[in-house]
């Protein structure tokens, strides 16, 4: 076993973890941040994304220890300081851009790392960032319609 | 996955140093890495993580070379070689999806050599050099076949040097399921002629088409290529494709990539 740090949603937590151990594992069940899911096996359905140093990675292909002095940020750490949705979550609950949800946490990570690099992104653009966030429920259309609306953008331009 | 030790130097030398112990094993991004390890196809002592050191990493010109360290990511490539090649930089910006983009590497993809991957198509054609910490690869003679290249145990590639030539393109044809290339065709026209390099079609891994090249270093306009076909005989078939429809594709993808160069 070795010593993890990191922070994590702003707050800095310390780990015993083993080698082999994912970071989706630790924010899970290290820390009980089980807002984070995993979808596969295969590095495939985006359901795990979250944010180290900023930037949109697959936590189910990253070590925990790969992780040590980085800043994590996960679904939990989305929400505004006084508990209400940001912008994107709640753009995602007004367009219907979920279902079962299973996806939801990846996909809105995805989203914000997409607007924070391009922040009024094309229908396009955004069906191409999300090349690695797959969902079986929604269909896809309602949540380029909800990450159009999170920037501000008319969302009658996505396809139907 | 099986268990193992973990270990993160902060320079090259002591990357080598921990490299020496049985079965350790570099880990890049991995974006390939670690899929594997959780199917139990590799079971390393020691994963020796290239990840914390600088030296690896970056994006550097020296006159007509881009010069690019083994631990880039495929998303700084795409946003630090654009200036100086951008058929390299639109290579490396599709590959996978943006999380994928973030933490693979470049030295990872060519140490892995997948038959599909869309890196060796680059480096081949562009005759680039793979320098490791003992020696300097040229690109004809890294690639051998599928998943197997020059690297030797223990060795590892510390950066590639690619010559920019006048115009180059790639062209991939996306195998939606895995994001790979069903076929990538990337072309690159030097003052000395052109190089055609094809990745995703062989069962031999990437590979130079030479009748295309000499064509195109007559004439370099798609036209140039009518009339010639790729032999089907030794390409990939699978549910994905049939051995005819990839050796279609590469003429096609050739014809495009060489319109698209000359702009
Ligand atoms: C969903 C998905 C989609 C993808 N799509 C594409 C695609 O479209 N095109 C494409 O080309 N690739 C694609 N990939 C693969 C991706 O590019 C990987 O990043 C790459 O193949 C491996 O690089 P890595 O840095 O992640 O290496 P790792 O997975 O860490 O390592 C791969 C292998 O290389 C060895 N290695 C790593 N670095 C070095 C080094 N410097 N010297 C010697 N050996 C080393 C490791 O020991 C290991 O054997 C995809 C991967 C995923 C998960
Ligand atoms: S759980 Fe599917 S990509 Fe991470
Ligand atoms: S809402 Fe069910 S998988 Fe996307």
């Amino acid at each position: 076993m070795a010593q993890v740090s990191m922070t994590v949603n702003g707050k800095p937590v310390t780990g015993e973890v083993e080698g082999r151990t994912l970071l989706v594992d630790f924010l899970r069940n290290g820390l009980g941040l089980t807002g984070t899911h995993v979808g596969c096996d295969t590095s495939q359905c985006g359901a795990c994304v979250v944010h180290v140093d900023g930037r949109a990675v697959k936590s189910c292909t990253m070590l925990a220890l790969e992780a040590e002095g980085a800043e994590v940020k996960t679904i939990e750490g989305m929400a505004n300081p006084d508990g209400s949705l940001s912008v994107i979550q709640q753009a995602f609950q007004d367009h219907h851009g979920l279902q079962c949800g299973f996806c939801t946490p990846g996909m809105v990570m995805s989203a914000a790392a997409l607007l924070a690099e391009n922040p009024k992104p094309t229908e396009a653009e955004i069906r191409h960032y999300l090349d690695g966030n797959l969902c079986r429920c929604t269909g896809y259309h309602n949540i380029v319609k909800a990450i159009l609306a999170a920037s501000g953008q008319d969302v009658s331009i996505a396809a139907e | 996955m099986y268990e193992f030790e973990f270990a993160r130097p902060t320079s090259l030398a002591e990357a080598l140093a921990a490299l020496k112990a049985e079965d350790a094993q570099p880990l890049a991004g991995g974006q390939t890495l670690i899929p594997t390890l959780k199917q139990r196809l590799a079971s390393p002592s020691v994963l020796v993580s290239l990840s914390a050191i600088e030296e690896l990493k970056g994006v550097r010109r020296e006159g007509d070379t881009l010069c690019i360290g083994a631990a880039t990511t495929h998303a700084e490539v795409a946003r630090e070689a654009a200036a100086h090649y951008p058929a390299l930089a639109a290579l490396a910006g599709g590959i996978g999806d943006p999380a994928v983009r973030n933490r693979g590497t470049i030295g990872g993809s060519l140490a892995n050599n997948d038959p599909a991957a869309c890196y060796p198509a680059a480096v081949l054609a562009s005759g680039a050099t793979v320098v490791t910490n003992a020696r300097e690869i040229a690109a004809d003679d890294f690639f051998q076949g599928l998943f197997t290249t020059a690297l030797e145990e223990g060795e590892i590639i510390t950066e590639v040097r690619f010559p920019i030539p006048q115009a180059a393109n790639y062209q991939k044809f996306e195998q939606p399921a895995s994001l790979f290339a069903l076929v990538g065709v990337f072309v690159a026209r030097f003052a000395d002629g052109v190089r055609v390099a094809v990745t995703g079609a062989s069962e031999e891994g990437v590979y130079r088409w030479e009748s295309a090249e000499e064509a195109l270093s007559k004439e370099f306009r798609p036209d140039a290529l009518m009339g010639l076909r790729m032999n089907p005989a030794n390409m990939i078939h699978d549910i994905h494709g049939t051995k005819e429809y990839r050796a279609h594709l590469v003429g096609v993808l050739t014809r495009r990539a060489v319109a698209a160069a000359r702009g």
